[in-house]
C-alpha cells in the first residue's frame, strides 16, 4: 500500500471503531426509517473499512490490470440486473436476489462491497427501495456478509477440489441465503420480541425471509454459474490475470 | 450437443421453472414484496404500530409515494443498464475469441510446425 492508501485505511478503521464503541446495545433490504439511528450508524461504521479497502482494491485494479476492468464492470452490471428482478416465490411473496456472489468470486470481498453499495444507493434514491438511513445495514448484509461467505466457500471448495461449476453454484447460493439471514439478525437486534428477546424475534424474521429466499438463492446460484461458464470460455486471459494478481488485490 | 450446452439448457430450464411455478401454483397469492412482509413482521413482533422515522428522499421531494408505473420504469432502467453492460462485455469477449484468436494462434502454429 502507498502512504495515502495506508492513511485512508487507518482512518476508516479508526472512524469505524469510534462509531462502534459508544453503542452498548447496537443492531435485505431493510426499509427506510425502520432502524433506530444508533443501529444505522453502527452498521455503517462496520462497513467503512471494507468500503475503503474496496476503493483501494479497485484503484489498484484500474492501474495495474486494465484488462480486468471489463470484468469488474460486468460483475457490477450483474449485481444491477440480478437485484432488479423481483421474482415470485413459493411463499406467495416476491423477493429479489443480490448478485454479489460473482463479484466476490472474481474480485474478493472489498471490491464487491463497493459494487453493492452503488446498487443500493441507486435503489435507495430512485426506487425508495431500501433506504439511505438503512444503507449501512443493507450494505453489510448484501455487499459484505454474503460475499464474505461466498468467497470463503469458494476458496474452501477449491482446496477440496470440488467440481468448479458446482463450487460456484454452492458458494453463490449460500451467500445469497446468508444475506437474508443477516437481515433477519439485524432486524431482530433492533426489535427484540417482548417475550423471547432477540432469539425469538430472529426466528420470526427468518420465517418471513428464508422460505421466500430459498428458491431465489438457487436461481442466483445457477445464474452465477452460467456467467462463470461464459467467462471461463471467453475471458481466459483476464481470469488468469486476476488469479495471478490476487496478492496485490487484497484477496 | 456438448456437455456445456446441456448444462446451460438444463439450468435455464430450472431457473424458468423456479421463477414461474409459484405464479401458477399459488393462484390467490398477492406476491407483495418480502420487504413489506418484513415491515408487517416488525409490527407483529413489537406489538405496536411502527412509524418509520425517516421517509425516502424521493418521496419527500415529490410529497407522496412513487407511482407504481414510474417505479417499474426505474426498475427497468436498472435492469437495462445492467444488461447493456453485460451484453457489451460478452459481445466483446465472444467476438475477440472468434476473430482475434486467429491472428494470435497463427504465429504459434508456425512455431510448432517446423
Amino acid at each position: 500500500m502507498t502512504t495515502v492508501e495506508k492513511k485512508i485505511m487507518s482512518f476508516s478503521i479508526v472512524a469505524g471503531l469510534v462509531f462502534c464503541v459508544p453503542q452498548t446495545a447496537s443492531a435485505m433490504h431493510i426499509m427506510e426509517g425502520y432502524l433506530p439511528p444508533a443501529f444505522c450508524i453502527g452498521w455503517g461504521a462496520i462497513c467503512l473499512p471494507f468500503l475503503a479497502a474496496g476503493v483501494i482494491a479497485i484503484r489498484r485494479l484500474v492501474q495495474q490490470h486494465r484488462k480486468s476492468i471489463l470484468l469488474l464492470a460486468m460483475a457490477g452490471a450483474f449485481v444491477f440486473v440480478i437485484s432488479s428482478l423481483k421474482i415470485p416465490s413459493v411463499t406467495g411473496s416476491c423477493s429479489h436476489m443480490t448478485g454479489t456472489g460473482l463479484g466476490a468470486i472474481l474480485f474478493g470481498v472489498p471490491a464487491t462491497s463497493v459494487l453493492g453499495l452503488i446498487v443500493l444507493v441507486f435503489q435507495a434514491l430512485l426506487l425508495a427501495h431500501g433506504g439511505l438511513t438503512t444503507l449501512g445495514a443493507n450494505t453489510f448484509s448484501m455487499a459484505i456478509a454474503g460475499p464474505l461467505l461466498t468467497w470463503g466457500l469458494y476458496q474452501a471448495g477449491k482446496k477440496l477440489r470440488l467440481p468448479k461449476l458446482l463450487n460456484v453454484f454452492l458458494a453463490a447460493m449460500l451467500g445469497d441465503l446468508l444475506t437474508y439471514c443477516v437481515t433477519s439478525v439485524q432486524l431482530a437486534l433492533a426489535y427484540p420480541s417482548a417475550e423471547g428477546g432477540v432469539w425469538a424475534s430472529m426466528v420470526e424474521f427468518l420465517a418471513v425471509f428464508a422460505p421466500t429466499q430459498l428458491p431465489l438463492a438457487i436461481i442466483e446460484g445457477i445464474l452465477t454459474m452460467l456467467v462463470m461458464m461464459g467467462l471461463e470460455t471467453y475471458a481466459k486471459t483476464e481470469l488468469h490475470e486476476l488469479r495471478s494478481a490476487k496478492g496485490g488485490l487484497f484477496k | 450437443m456438448s456437455r456445456n450446452t446441456k448444462i446451460v439448457l438444463v439450468s435455464l430450464l430450472a431457473v424458468i421453472l423456479l421463477a414461474l411455478v409459484p405464479l401458477f401454483v399459488l393462484k390467490d397469492a398477492e406476491f407483495g414484496g418480502s420487504d413489506d412482509a418484513g415491515s408487517v413482521k416488525v409490527e407483529e413482533v413489537t406489538g405496536e404500530e411502527y412509524e418509520p422515522w425517516f421517509t425516502p428522499v424521493l418521496e419527500q421531494i415529490i410529497g407522496g409515494e412513487l407511482p407504481g408505473e414510474v417505479e417499474s420504469l426505474f426498475f427497468c432502467i436498472q435492469t437495462g443498464l445492467g444488461v447493456g453492460v453485460l451484453a457489451y462485455g460478452f459481445g466483446y469477449l465472444v467476438a475477440r475469441k472468434k476473430y482475434g484468436g486467429m491472428q494470435q494462434d497463427k504465429p504459434s502454429d508456425k512455431e510448432e510446425k517446423p
